[in-house]
């Protein structure tokens, strides 16, 4: 048994650290301007409301719905190989921006609620969702 | 000074479409590109005009170096992907009608035939895929199919867009294809071999996706007074227009993921030819999944959004259908050359030398690009 390939690592930006920082924390973290406090995601430079650079971050509920979805049957990336099939998810956060991440559970459905967890592997920790209001 | 007609397409060039070329980059696009100036009737020293299209072939010095350009006035690169050949001929037509060139040539090699080259490794090189690269690729999302999967899901979902419709796209490409001696895919096939063929990246199956090929493809494009010396009835550019969509680097956060930048660029394209969609005689759809192109008509105005598969089905996309469509064979079928053989075949359809596959009387067609994230391109060409 060969070991197993490793997943792609993640390169970290000056903009993107206190967001992978959180997900190492278990907390899904957005930028918030810090004149207007608009929300926004993936990490950027500017507000696109007001254009300042300041940023805050906000810790957001991991709760949202489900935006859409995909099953992978084939790895792209070899280190995904042993996964197959996996789903991944496009989630609405009721914040307003939405995440990508990992799905654990049954077919997924558009506007089915949901709610993240973070799970530490080798490269990363993985931003993964499961269907909110189910016992865990 | 507008861009209608100012610019034709005087020459075009194709290499053999293949798999396991053992020709560079660089070597096929100088093969397409002698072709095409060759094609136009002209001198490789008259270019004064180089697009290379993407980063992953020659640079416009190359050309130079190797074509013996004494005075090269104008050169660009587009990095935008599949939409850069149609982007690069709205740059070509700008510096023909405003004097600045005669000839530019727009050109493209790729060998992707090595593993390391594949697609779901290629694109993290491109920094327009920069959010997905950190954000979404160690979560395994890694490959264009796998990128515009929700899209079409999202689409399937609130549209009732069906397995069939995205059938539809490719079994008329591949009807194309059979009809032509350099496509790579030749064997027809049914809606049926369409279902069955092996899930990708859901809803996407094996012949959704198009193709991964070697190859070069140029296209010479010349002032439009230049061009009445040439050796080729004269196919002029009527209208082009560019579009991106909003958060165009990220789909997973772009507000309508059906939404695509063409959709911004059509009006415009279609204004500046004097023209509608319903005077389209032949289209090159740009079709890297079959989804691309149901979507694209619609943003196009062939029809209303969301009915997009219904339109396509009962062969509307077929030679002899209403509107005949990658009538190449496109990426599905004949290459992936980032669509400049797309605009390839409609200067051939309006040349009326488009062989088995010619559409008749073809006098006013459309190609269209698309890029990356969705990024789009439109030109409507009319043959004098």
């Amino acid at each position: 048994m060969s070991e197993r390939a490793a997943k792609p690592e993640v390169v970290e930006s000056a903009l993107s650290a206190t967001y992978w920082q959180g997900l190492r924390e278990g907390r899904l973290l957005l930028q918030a301007c810090g004149v207007c406090g608009a929300l926004r995601h993936y990490p950027r430079l500017l507000c696109t409301a007001c254009f300042s650079d300041v940023v805050t971050w906000r810790a957001a509920s991991g709760r949202g719905h489900i935006h859409s979805w995909t099953v992978a049957h084939h790895a792209f990336h070899v280190g995904f190989r042993d996964e197959l099939p996996y789903t991944l998810v496009t989630v609405d956060l009721e914040e307003g921006p939405r995440a990508l991440g990992r799905w654990q559970g049954e077919t997924p459905r558009i506007g089915m609620a949901v709610r993240a967890r973070f799970e530490t592997a080798p490269a990363a920790v993985e931003l993964w969702f499961e269907q909110d209001g189910l016992a865990r | 000074m507008g861009l209608k007609d100012a610019a034709c397409v005087t020459g075009i060039g194709e290499t053999a479409y293949v798999r396991g070329s053992r020709k560079s980059a660089f070597e096929l696009q100088v093969e397409a590109s002698l072709k095409a100036i060759n094609d136009a009737g002209i001198h490789p020293s008259d270019i004064d005009g180089v697009i290379p299209i993407g980063i992953v072939s020659g640079i416009a010095e190359d050309f130079v170096d190797n074509f013996g350009i004494r005075d090269l006035r104008y050169s660009a690169l587009i990095p935008h992907g599949g939409a850069s050949p149609v982007m690069a001929l709205q740059a070509a037509a700008t510096v023909l009608a405003t004097g600045v060139c005669r000839h530019v040539l727009i050109t493209f090699g790729r060998n992707v035939s090595a593993g390391s080259n594949k697609a779901g490794a290629r694109i993290h090189n491109m920094p327009q895929f920069h959010y997905v690269t950190e954000f979404e690729h160690p979560l395994g999302n890694s490959a264009p199919a796998q990128i515009y999967a929700p899209m079409a899901r999202r689409h399937m979902e609130l549209y009732g867009t069906t397995v069939e419709h995205f059938g539809a796209v490719a079994v008329a490409c591949r009807a194309h294809a059979a009809l032509n001696d350099n496509a790579i895919m030749r064997t027809p096939i049914t809606l049926e071999d369409h279902r069955n063929s092996r899930m990708i990246a859901d809803p996407f199956r094996l012949l959704d996706c198009s193709l991964e090929s070697d190859g070069g493809a140029a296209v010479v494009v010349s002032a439009a007074d230049v061009a009445a010396d040439g050796r080729h009835r004269r196919v002029f550019i009527a209208g082009v227009a560019v579009g991106h969509p909003d958060s165009p680097v990220s789909i997973t956060q772009r507000p309508d993921m059906t939404s695509l930048g063409i959709a911004k660029a059509a009006p415009r394209a279609f204004a500046m030819a004097g023209v509608t969609p319903a005077d389209i005689q032949v289209a090159e759809i740009y079709d890297c999944f079959t989804y691309a192109v149901i979507r694209q008509l619609e943003d196009l105005g062939f029809c209303k959004k969301g009915e997009g598969g219904p339109f396509v089905a009962d062969g509307r996309l077929r030679l002899g259908g209403a509107l005949p469509t990658n009538t190449h064979g496109g990426l599905l079928s004949q290459a992936h050359v980032w669509g400049l053989n797309h605009i390839v075949e409609l200067v051939r359809q309006l040349r009326g030398d488009g062989g088995r596959a010619q559409v008749a009387g073809a006098e006013l067609g459309l190609v269209t690009g698309y890029g990356d994230l969705g990024d789009g391109a439109l030109a409507i060409m009319r043959r004098a």
